[in-house]
């Protein structure tokens, strides 16, 4: 019996045996409990004056991964977003109780450099705000406030970051137009290339397409994928399906509290809670 | 709207997915393709350790249809596919199924092969048995084809081939009842033969469903359960 079945004949079609072992269930089932780790929360519980807005929060956030928060309005995830890098601390009333550890250091001791933090922890917000500077000074900007003012240094490094943020092919010509001239997906990629310059580890993504048309959210959310490969990313949406087609890891937040924190690839099929199955179904409210 | 492109998604991730699903079917119609050649050649060759293999292969099936349903549904719950690739999963999550059930076909008719050591073979050695699994595993072949292919045109034949395969199963059955007729002796591998006639018809049964949902893929009209002539219609009309 011939050992190959011929499907078609064209070559490139020809199907060999399948070893079916390797043709598991859910190849790609990841698992939390395996992966490395970039942030971990310990016992976080925030309050803005009276109100509590974040109900002890435990979890850790998976290196080189995207990790996403979803929830209805209020529920906490933009505000627990903003503790990974302190944003909140910008917050009039605002106080912090436990953890919140990156490379196993509570990033809210009073030793810590929060500067050096934001460098470490970059981040993208949901309206693009580029500086009102050329795109080439948008991305060096934070390489000059570090002290570097070699020129090749930094149109080594602006050419590194705007490759890095997909952003390149479309500018090289106009590195010395004004960032704002840009279209809004090109602005959003620009904010991306002036995080990424200087370097950090994490990427902070609040609700970064929502301004954005469909094509260049899909384009954004393919820039996203091979950003991960470099970076920890996590990402606010209050649009489900992309965090379903983005994100590795999915949080669902409800009132202040993380309800169901699970791969993406479960939530979205067989989530474990009723209030998870309401929401991601639209029987919510 | 002439030609589907199933790839050139904005996001490359999507597109492996959807080439790595398309490959994974064609990979699981080869193996029943295989299943159902292995288990004709041990009927009519009486060759119990062939059966025995084909048998045992039967789990392999059923695993890739477990597996590839669970990589469909991820599919809808993370893409949200629209249009032709919505239906693209949709086909795939029916053709498995049909396959799944042409190769429990196939390892019925390993069983009967097996069954039949026990008896002299017929003076034509299951003469009738061998040009049946052929053209039943000929149609198989040529429906995946047909869905690697997109090609409606082709899925179309096939379904009309269909009826020379039920044709022959008629003109099998008439044969045995003949058969047992005249000699009582013959009755128990005459019953066997029908069983496994009547499985491999089955077969060409689920080859056209296969067709079916080739035609739905490509030119999004359902054609289950219409005449013929309706079907060749929506086959052949331009979008």
């Amino acid at each position: 019996m011939n050992d190959q079945a011929i499907i078609t004949d064209m070559p490139n079609r020809i199907s060999h045996r399948i070893d079916v072992n390797s043709v598991g269930r859910s190849q790609k089932q990841q698992s939390l409990a395996a992966e490395k780790i970039s942030i971990e929360v310990k016992g976080l519980n925030l309050f803005y004056g009276n109100k509590q807005a974040l109900n002890d929060i435990n979890m850790v956030i998976p290196c080189n991964r995207v990790t996403a928060f979803i929830g209805p309005s209020g529920c906490g995830k933009s505000t627990l977003l903003r503790c990974f890098n302190r944003m909140n601390d910008l917050v009039d009333g605002c106080t912090i109780n436990g953890e919140v550890l990156i490379d196993e250091k509570n990033i809210y001791d009073k030793r810590i450099n929060v500067a050096e933090l934001r460098r470490n922890v970059g981040m993208v917000f949901q309206k693009p705000n580029p500086f009102p500077k050329t795109i080439y000074e948008n991305v060096a900007y934070g390489l000059r406030l570090q002290g570097i003012n070699d020129r090749r240094k930094l149109d080594a490094a602006v050419e590194k970051a705007l490759k890095g943020a997909a952003l390149w092919d479309e500018v090289k010509d106009r590195l010395h137009e004004n960032g704002m001239g840009i279209s809004g997906g090109q602005q959003q990629r620009l904010v991306i290339a002036r995080a990424i310059a200087v370097e950090p580890e994490i990427l902070l993504l609040d609700e970064p397409a929502s301004a954005l048309d469909p094509i260049s959210t899909l384009k954004l959310e393919e820039l996203i994928y091979e950003l991960k490969s470099t970076y920890t990313i996590v990402i606010v949406t209050h649009n489900m399906q992309q965090a379903a087609r983005v994100s590795d890891y999915t949080a669902f937040m409800y009132m202040g509290e993380m309800v169901e924190y699970i791969d993406t690839n479960t939530l979205f099929t067989n989530p474990k809670t009723k209030k998870t199955e309401d929401y991601i179904t639209g029987r919510y409210g | 709207m002439n030609k589907i492109e199933i790839d050139h998604h904005i996001s490359r991730q999507f597109n492996e997915e959807l080439e790595d699903v398309r490959n994974r079917v064609l990979t699981m119609g080869g193996l029943v393709e295989q299943q159902i050649a292995g288990a004709v050649s041990a009927l009519i060759e009486g060759n119990s350790a062939l059966a025995e293999e084909v048998i045992a292969s039967d789990y392999k099936i059923n695993s890739l249809e477990v597996s590839i349903d669970e990589e469909c549904t991820q599919i809808l719950a993370r893409r949200q596919p629209t249009a032709s690739d919505l239906r693209l999963i949709v086909a795939v999550i029916k053709t498995i199924t049909d396959l799944e059930r042409i190769g429990d076909q196939a390892e019925k008719v390993a069983r009967i092969g097996l069954h039949l050591t026990r008896f002299d073979p017929p003076q034509n050695h299951y003469l009738e048995l061998q040009d049946l699994g052929e053209r039943v595993r000929e149609n198989l072949h040529d429906a995946l084809d047909a869905f690697a292919r997109m090609d409606t045109e082709a899925a179309l034949h096939i379904t009309q081939e269909d009826e020379t395969i039920d044709h022959e199963y008629d003109g099998i059955m008439r044969q045995m009842v003949t058969f047992m007729m005249e000699d009582p002796r013959v009755i128990r591998r005459s019953l066997d033969i029908m069983w496994a006639a009547r499985a491999l018809e089955r077969i060409g049964d689920h080859t056209k469903n296969i067709c079916e949902y080739v035609i739905y893929f490509v030119k999004g009209k359902d054609v289950r359960h219409i005449s013929l002539e309706q079907m060749e219609k929506a086959a052949l009309e331009k979008r």
